[in-house]
């Protein structure tokens, strides 16, 4: 009997607790009960493969590295390789030569590859901001998924595609 | 409509062969339908789970496999069945592998008396309540053989805390039941049905049954190791618990007998506080086939508020599980109970 | 504060446990290895070095533009801070004055990382203990933060966006339309989250005089952030050594004094609710101007010893580098919040639970890659 003496009787709080308990409990359930009723209209997830075509990345994501290319088969890049150097993993290697060009009739350096490694990018973004001639830039594409991984090495100027007249002269 | 038929096929049975054989046959059939009944129970509750969790979560739930993701646990199980087994090495082979049957039996013979609706009921055993309250206490045992035979120290904890909580909690859920028991007078299930149809028990015992129902709830979550008990599998503190070692179909079963379990406990809540297959206001009372949908949508609501708790409560811990129930729900139960003789004793009951 | 007896011989009801590296408690790859008696911890030893990259060597092998994006990949939560860390020590190498509108945005960004780092601690706050449903309340939030970064610096996680000089590009339009309704939709949620975790009976029982750390403790363990204030040493960098346009703003530094499990998750909740209002009072008040001011290509620190401290969602970061007038750093140091917050875990957990070990570790609020680096 003591020991309902002390610390029942005598101290109510044991009460107080239970009511207390029961309380914050029935709180809480009537948040997540409240979510439950709204569910249509409270789900935060996407369907992922069902949304591909309508999914749209914000302009300033970075999904990849890419080179625009105009209609005339034109790029910016003049291979200076600013991109290269400001790359902290070895990301962009650029192979170019010196050509001669057919305008000017002189010796330039001009691009054969602009080499970039997806597998090795931390999308940091240092290359774009180096560029001196906007040559790069983000593409938004985020669907990266290859089989293998030499697929994720990618030769961002087309085939046959020249550097854009004018682009060397603002420089 | 339905009695007529299982009378039927139960004379057709008995006039084809002689009676000991009959009967054998008759109780391999009422088996397998049990078995197939409650394997789709099973996996309909895994996925009732799996949606009710999302929609408590901001989140969709299953949605791809079948129309809106019906076959998602179909195809789940499946594919667990395909799995091959592993185990460890040092694993004690003989209980490693007995211990799922275990949990799974178990969970399966405690459906046999629950009466779906009228006549309707495998076993109607004059010790019905009894009957449940032993069979549910045999499960903790798989667990137990499954972590101390698993040779995995996560899975002993595991193991070792289910038996401290089973062996616990499953006073109050007796305590709470007795206090019922002391209105029906019976402990058959079948009687106890009859006795409510002038009300529910939980209308004529009052404030008594409601405080019974409220520490049956509590302790029943307990029992199906489910949050806010969920010591025994708590996946931030051991992995998996007990059944860390098990893979492919012996998991499944004890997969599918948490969630049996959890089905039992509300067919009991049902049974014992909301008039198992009685119609409420006596409705359908001439349509004994409706008393299964009623049966049925009585334990889904009681299950929906076990996966309500799950989804709102973090766990307690080992000691405050222990505190909780010698402190707080014994000592409410045992007072619970006296009150409770008091109020049938002098007749206080709310009769319809 | 007793020694801490190594003592591997087991006493007879004493066994050894491996709780990680692949654990879910251990919220990446940190290795506990535990001796425990039945439930009851007797040792906790962390074992590190699963993730370890080597960032501080790499750092003296790139240019100091380049440092800056290794450092989003050590604590990956507070990456905007961390950023800010190593550009303000590079700045004040070069003595270069930033423009006052990259002060207030790196302050307003920092805040937003901030908060987007506890919420996410607060859902695996709640997962830890068993209350899986936080963790996505947790991440609706922490996702419109995470919008609003994607748009302004193209990235949600490692996202880089600080330069030596400034930022790499101005903030979207978009950004303060956005950061004011998240602060609007924020501060109708935070109630929310007390009311289904904090005031959670359960919840309150499992933290409230768990994982005791006291001030002095605190102190001589090197404990900082959220972790020490909850022991009441105050030790916010923001206070005391107020950096960008933190000297700008009024806000009060969250303290409490118990010192336990349920002191540092009010400390972090209390947080939230002090960030929300330094950015309520600079979003207002962006000033025009630069976005950055032109640096060299390639920079040179002057020779000498340079050191810079800031306050991540984990505690005191600090950035020391010590360069001899090359392109490159001579050596660069972190002082990683995480790793003296590690080193406190044995002393508070001896003697509890399993169960609380896990919920001591979630309010330390370990990133391991920030202890191993």
């Amino acid at each position: 009997m003591a020991w309902l003496n002390n610390s029942i009787l005598e101290d109510m709080g044991y009460f107080s607790d239970i009511y207390q308990g029961i309380k914050s409990l029935l709180t809480g359930m009537s948040i997540t009960g409240k979510y439950f009723l709204n569910f249509r209209k409270g789900s935060i997830t996407q369907q992922y493969p069902e949304n591909r075509e309508t999914l749209k990345m914000f302009e300033r994501f970075r999904g990849e590295v890419i080179m625009p290319h105009d209609e005339n088969n034109e790029h910016r890049c003049t291979g200076c390789q600013a991109c290269e150097i400001a790359c902290p993993n070895g990301t962009i290697e650029i192979i170019w030569d010196r050509q001669l060009d057919e305008e000017s009739g002189k010796k330039k350096k001009m691009i054969d590859k602009h080499i970039y490694r997806l597998g090795m990018c931390t999308m940091c973004g240092l290359c774009i901001e180096a560029c001196p001639t906007d040559a790069i830039k983000w593409g938004q594409n985020f669907e990266n998924s290859v089989y293998d991984r030499k697929y994720l090495d990618r030769i961002l100027n087309k085939p046959g595609s020249k550097l854009m007249k004018g682009v060397e002269d603002k420089e | 409509m339905l009695l007529s038929i299982t009378k039927n096929i139960h004379e057709w049975l008995f006039s084809l062969m002689p009676e000991n054989i009959a009967s054998i046959v008759e109780m391999t059939i009422i088996a397998v339908i049990y078995l197939t009944g409650f394997a789709v129970a099973g996996l309909f509750l895994v996925l009732m789970e799996r949606r009710i969790a999302a929609w408590f979560q901001l989140r969709r739930g299953p949605n791809r496999v079948g129309f809106h993701g019906i076959l998602q646990t179909i195809a789940d199980a499946l594919k667990l069945v395909s799995k091959e087994l592993t185990g460890t090495i040092k694993a004690d082979k003989f209980l490693y592998n007995l211990a799922p049957y275990f949990v799974i039996i178990t969970a399966l013979l405690a459906l046999a008396v629950f009466p779906f609706t009228k006549d309707f009921q495998a076993f109607d055993i004059n010790i019905g309540i009894l009957f449940l309250i032993a069979i549910s206490s045999i499960g903790v045992i798989g667990i137990l053989l499954a972590g101390w035979s698993s040779n995995n120290k996560f899975s002993l904890i595991g193991a070792m805390r289910s038996g401290v909580q089973t062996i616990s909690y499953e006073l109050s859920v007796s305590l709470s039941l007795l206090t019922i028991v002391l209105m029906t007078g019976t402990l058959q299930l079948s009687e106890i049905v009859e006795v409510q149809k002038n009300g529910w028990l939980i209308v004529q015992g009052h404030v008594p049954a409601v405080i019974a129902f409220m520490i049956y709830m509590i302790a029943g979550t307990a029992e199906t190791n489910r949050t806010p008990f969920d010591l025994v599998e708590a996946e931030s503190e051991l992995g998996a618990g007990f059944h860390t070692e098990y893979s492919g179909m012996k998991f499944a079963y004890f997969f599918l007998a948490e969630f049996i379990n959890m089905f039992i406990i509300a067919s009991i809540a049902t049974t014992v506080f909301f008039g198992a297959w009685l119609s409420p206001f006596g409705i359908t009372e001439s349509i004994p086939l409706l008393g299964i949908f009623w049966f049925l949508a009585k334990t889904f609501v009681i299950v929906f508020l076990m996966m309500w708790f799950r989804w709102s409560f973090p766990r307690l811990r080992i000691d405050q599980i222990l505190t909780l129930e010698w402190k707080y729900l014994l000592p409410i139960n045992l007072v619970n109970l006296v009150v409770m003789a008091i109020v049938v004793w002098l007749g206080l009951t709310i009769q319809f | 504060m007793e020694p801490i007896v190594v003592n591997n011989n087991f006493k007879s009801e004493e066994y050894f446990i491996n709780m990680g590296p692949q654990h879910p408690a251990t919220h990446g790859v940190l290795r506990l290895l535990l001796t425990i008696d039945g439930e009851i911890i007797k040792k906790v030893e962390p074992d590190l070095g699963y993730i370890h990259r080597s960032i501080e060597k790499m750092c003296e092998r790139d240019s100091y533009q380049q440092i800056v994006h290794l450092t989003d990949r050590m604590d990956y939560l507070s990456s905007n801070i961390n950023n800010e860390a190593v550009c303000l020590a590079i700045e004040n190498a070069l003595q270069l004055e930033v423009p006052e509108r990259v002060k207030v945005i790196r302050t307003i960004i920092g805040e937003l990382t901030r908060i987007a780092s506890h919420t996410l601690w607060w859902g695996v706050m709640g997962m830890d203990v068993g209350a899986f449903t936080t963790f996505f309340y947790g991440f609706r939030d922490r996702e419109m933060i995470n919008d609003i970064f994607e748009e302004t610096c193209g990235a949600r996680l490692t996202m880089n966006y600080n330069m030596p000089g400034g930022l790499m590009f101005d903030i979207h339009p978009n950004f303060i339309k956005r950061t004011k309704e998240f602060v609007a939709h924020f501060k109708t949620k935070l109630p929310e989250y007390d009311a289904l975790l904090t005031n959670n009976i359960i919840f309150q029982h499992r933290t409230k005089g768990v994982g005791i750390l006291t001030k002095e403790d605190a102190i001589s363990f090197g404990a900082s952030g959220p972790v020490g204030r909850a022991s009441g040493y105050s030790c916010d960098v923001r206070v005391h050594h107020p950096y960008s346009a933190l000297d700008k703003v009024k806000f009060k530094e969250a303290m409490r004094t118990t010192g336990d499990t349920f002191a540092r998750y009010e400390v972090r909740i209390e947080e939230m609710w002090e960030s929300l209002s330094i950015i309520e009072q600079l979003i207002d008040n962006i000033p025009e101007g630069d976005y950055k001011v032109a640096t060299n290509a390639v920079i040179k620190l002057p020779k000498g010893e340079f050191y810079q401290r800031v306050e991540t969602a984990r505690g005191e970061l600090g950035v020391y580098i010590i360069s001899t007038g090359t392109k490159n750093a001579h050596r660069v140091k972190f002082r990683s919040p995480g790793f003296s917050n590690l080193s406190l875990l044995n002393h508070i957990s001896v003697g509890s639970k399993i169960g609380d070990l896990v919920a001591i570790m979630a309010t330390l609020d370990l990133v391991i890659p920030d202890i191993d680096r």
